[in-house]
């Protein structure tokens, strides 16, 4: 889901930047009036957690490979604001280090994956758990619901903005100028292979450590 | 032994099996990541190279695409998933210390 350099043109690349921009600075503000030095660690780890995670690119036999992104954990045991400052910084370092999604889509990547995707999952943990106990069953299913409704959300937004570029960039003879592929095949492949396989991961791993953190720390839960 | 040591130690587990990212794809032959193909690849797949992608594709030179590099001019599986391992601690070294920043200078004492 990191889309690399090339395949947005300037004009989605600069639109996004521009909407992270008083993202990011929100974040901060309310990271700022909310987040307990005691709770820094944990963010790093969430960070980290989601770094790690994102490697572990699985396949589909044949065809081509995904990964989940494990920024809805971070947004239950967090918040929202806090794992979009998290997996914003995951996601630079892999940009700028590791070429891993493009400089120029920055703002794209962190749109989706530090923005969309907590967001989605946080909220949707929040309504189905509404009112459950901190160690009930219900918890952990809606973790796992988060998840999945997270990760899929931001495929979905990412089949989007790269399946807009042929609409809006193209050269005289009809030859795409960035991503080749319309919202017609970008949007079935990159909603169909997260609904199909890579959102459940991100649905059973939110929901196990969930189930872990109610036996280990319900603290860190609440 | 504090939850917080546990998933220190649960995220360190993770970095040393990490190489499962690249052994499973390489093993199903899954390829690249769908809309992550190299200027190649675009070529085979429709025929010709975005004239915007080739300009803006390689503006960016990463210091370690990929998450690889030639240790001690090391070839094969081992070495590949052993760079694998270390691009994941570097890459992980350098966001929690960005993050560990942040937080001790946005959290409230």
């Amino acid at each position: 889901m990191h889309i690399p350099d090339g395949y947005l043109g300037p004009a989605t690349c600069g639109f996004f930047y521009a909407v992270m921009i008083p993202v990011w600075t929100f974040a901060s503000r309310i990271v700022k009036r909310t987040l307990s030095t005691k709770q820094v660690p944990l963010l790093a780890i969430g960070a980290a957690f989601s770094f790690v995670i994102m490697m572990f690119n699985l396949p589909i036999p044949g065809g081509t490979t995904g990964h989940a992104v494990g920024g809805v954990l971070v947004a239950i045991l967090l918040g929202p604001w806090a794992a979009c400052l998290a997996i914003t910084v995951a996601l630079v370092v892999q940009a700028l280090l590791f070429g891993d999604g493009g400089v120029t889509a920055i703002g794209a990547n962190c749109f989706n994956m530090a923005f969309v995707l907590p967001f989605a999952g946080y909220y949707t943990y929040r309504l189905i758990s509404y009112g459950a106990p901190i160690v009930s069953n219900r918890r952990i299913i809606a973790a796992g619901i988060a998840g999945y409704i997270g990760l899929n959300a931001a495929a979905l937004l990412t089949g989007i903005e790269f399946g807009i570029q042929p609409l809006i960039h193209r050269t005289a003879n009809g030859q795409a100028l960035y991503c080749p592929y319309g919202i017609n095949v970008a949007v079935p492949v990159m909603a169909g292979e997260h609904l199909l396989i890579f959102g459940w991961i991100e649905a059973i791993v939110t929901a196990l450590v969930v189930k872990y953190l109610q036996k280990q720390d319900v603290g860190l839960l609440k | 032994m504090k939850t917080i040591t546990k998933l220190w130690i649960g995220l360190a587990i993770l970095i040393v099996v990490s190489p499962i990212g690249l052994i499973l794809p390489e093993h199903f032959k899954a390829g690249s990541a769908w809309g992550e193909w190299g200027a190649e690849e675009i070529h085979k797949l429709v025929g010709y190279i975005p004239k915007g992608f080739e300009k803006i594709g390689s503006l960016w030179n990463a210091p370690i695409q990929d998450y690889a590099f030639k240790l001690w001019g090391g070839k094969g599986p081992f070495h590949i998933g052993a760079t694998y391992i270390l691009s994941a601690t570097l890459g992980i070294a350098i966001t929690v210390s960005i993050v560990l920043f942040l937080g001790r200078f946005l959290s409230k004492k």
